[in-house]
C-alpha cells in the first residue's frame, strides 16, 4: 500500500477571501508578523498494487477531479507503508 | 419543445425549474437522472441549481463525473440549447463547457435576495426577447459564485461578447467585470448564478426571468417548425 498525501491550494492569481479573513483574526490577536494565509485542502489517498507508474496516476486524479487548474495549484508527497 | 430537467443527489431548484417550463411556459418538460445514459430526445437541456453531491471537494466538481454529463457534452457540441443555473453553472465550468470557475463570495456569505442584472448581449437564443441594456429583477441564492477567469479567457469574452448578465449596481459576490452570466463561444450554453425559474410568475416577486426560457423556444421554433 503507499499513501498520497495531496496538497491542493487556490492559485496565487486568486484572491483567497477566507485566508484573508483568518489572516485579520490573527492579526487583532496580536500576531501582525503574519503577513499572508492561503487556506487549502489537504487528502490522503491510499493506493493498492498497481501497475501503473505511481506519478501519472496522481497526476491524472489530481487534474481529473482532485483540483480544478483554472483556480487551484497541487503538489503531493509518496509516503511507503507496509 | 422537449426540456430535460437533470437531477443529481442534492439538487434542489430541479421542481422549480419544471414548474416553470411546464407551467408558465408550457412546454414539455421532464425530470432525468443523472445517470441517464441518453438525451437525443430532448430539444433543451436545463442543469438546475443546489448542491450536487453536497458540492464535497468543489461545486460541481463531482457533478461532472456522473454518466449523463458525457451525455450533456454531446448534446452541447451537437448545438442543443443547455443552460446552467447556479449549481449548474458552477457543474458546466467543472465540465469545461464554460471557461472559468465560481469561487466563494468575496464577503464569505451566502447570498440570498433579489439582484438587478444588466442584459448585455440579446443577440443569444437565450436573450432574443429581451432589450439590450434591459435592467431585470432576478434572485440570487449562492455562497460560491464569483466568477473568476485569467486575463486571456476574460479577453475572448470580452471580444465575443460572451458577458450575457451583469450586475447592476451592486456587485453581490465580488465576480470579475460583475459577471453574472456568460454564453460560450458557439452561443449555446449559457450559465448563470442568478436564478430565471424563480422568476417566472409575478406572483414569485418577477417574472423578469420568464424571457430567457420565451427566447430558447422562440429560436428553437424558428428553426424547427
Amino acid at each position: 500500500m503507499t499513501k498520497v498525501k495531496i496538497y491542493v491550494t487556490l492559485r496565487e492569481s486568486v484572491l483567497d477571501p477566507q485566508g484573508s479573513a483568518v489572516q485579520g483574526s490573527l492579526a487583532k490577536m496580536g500576531y501582525n508578523e503574519v503577513t499572508d494565509v492561503r487556506i487549502g485542502k489537504y487528502l490522503e489517498v491510499t493506493i493498492s498494487e498497481t501497475t501503473r507508474d505511481l506519478d501519472s496516476l496522481v497526476k491524472e486524479m489530481c487534474e481529473k477531479l482532485l483540483a480544478n487548474t483554472v483556480i487551484e495549484d497541487y503538489r503531493y508527497e509518496v509516503e511507503e507503508e507496509n | 419543445m422537449k426540456f430535460a430537467v437533470l437531477v443529481f443527489p442534492g439538487s434542489n431548484c430541479d421542481i422549480d425549474m419544471y414548474h416553470a417550463i411546464k407551467d408558465e411556459l408550457g412546454e414539455e418538460v421532464e425530470y432525468v437522472w443523472h445517470d441517464a445514459t441518453d438525451l437525443s430526445e430532448f430539444d433543451g437541456i436545463l442543469v438546475p441549481g443546489g448542491f450536487s453531491y453536497g458540492d464535497y471537494l468543489r461545486c460541481g466538481a463531482m457533478a461532472n463525473q456522473s454518466n449523463v454529463m458525457v451525455e450533456v457534452k454531446k448534446a452541447a457540441a451537437a448545438g442543443k440549447p443547455v443552460l446552467g443555473v447556479c449549481n449548474g453553472f458552477q457543474i458546466l465550468t467543472e465540465a469545461g463547457l464554460l471557461p472559468g470557475a465560481l469561487l466563494r463570495n468575496k464577503n464569505l456569505k451566502f447570498m440570498c435576495r433579489t439582484v438587478q442584472l444588466k442584459v448585455e448581449n440579446t443577440n443569444t437564443l437565450f436573450t432574443n426577447q429581451y432589450e439590450q441594456g434591459q435592467i431585470i429583477n432576478i434572485p440570487i441564492a449562492h455562497g460560491e459564485g464569483n466568477y473568476f477567469c485569467d486575463e486571456e479567457t476574460l479577453a475572448n469574452l470580452k471580444a465575443n461578447n460572451q458577458i450575457i448578465f451583469t450586475y447592476s449596481g451592486d456587485n453581490p459576490n465580488g465576480s470579475l467585470e460583475d459577471i453574472a452570466g456568460i454564453i460560450n463561444e458557439q452561443g449555446n450554453v449559457l450559465g448563470m448564478m442568478p436564478h430565471p425559474e424563480r422568476a417566472a410568475n409575478e406572483l414569485l416577486g418577477s417574472s423578469d426571468g420568464l424571457a430567457l426560457f420565451k427566447s430558447i423556444v422562440k429560436q428553437w421554433r424558428e428553426q424547427h417548425v
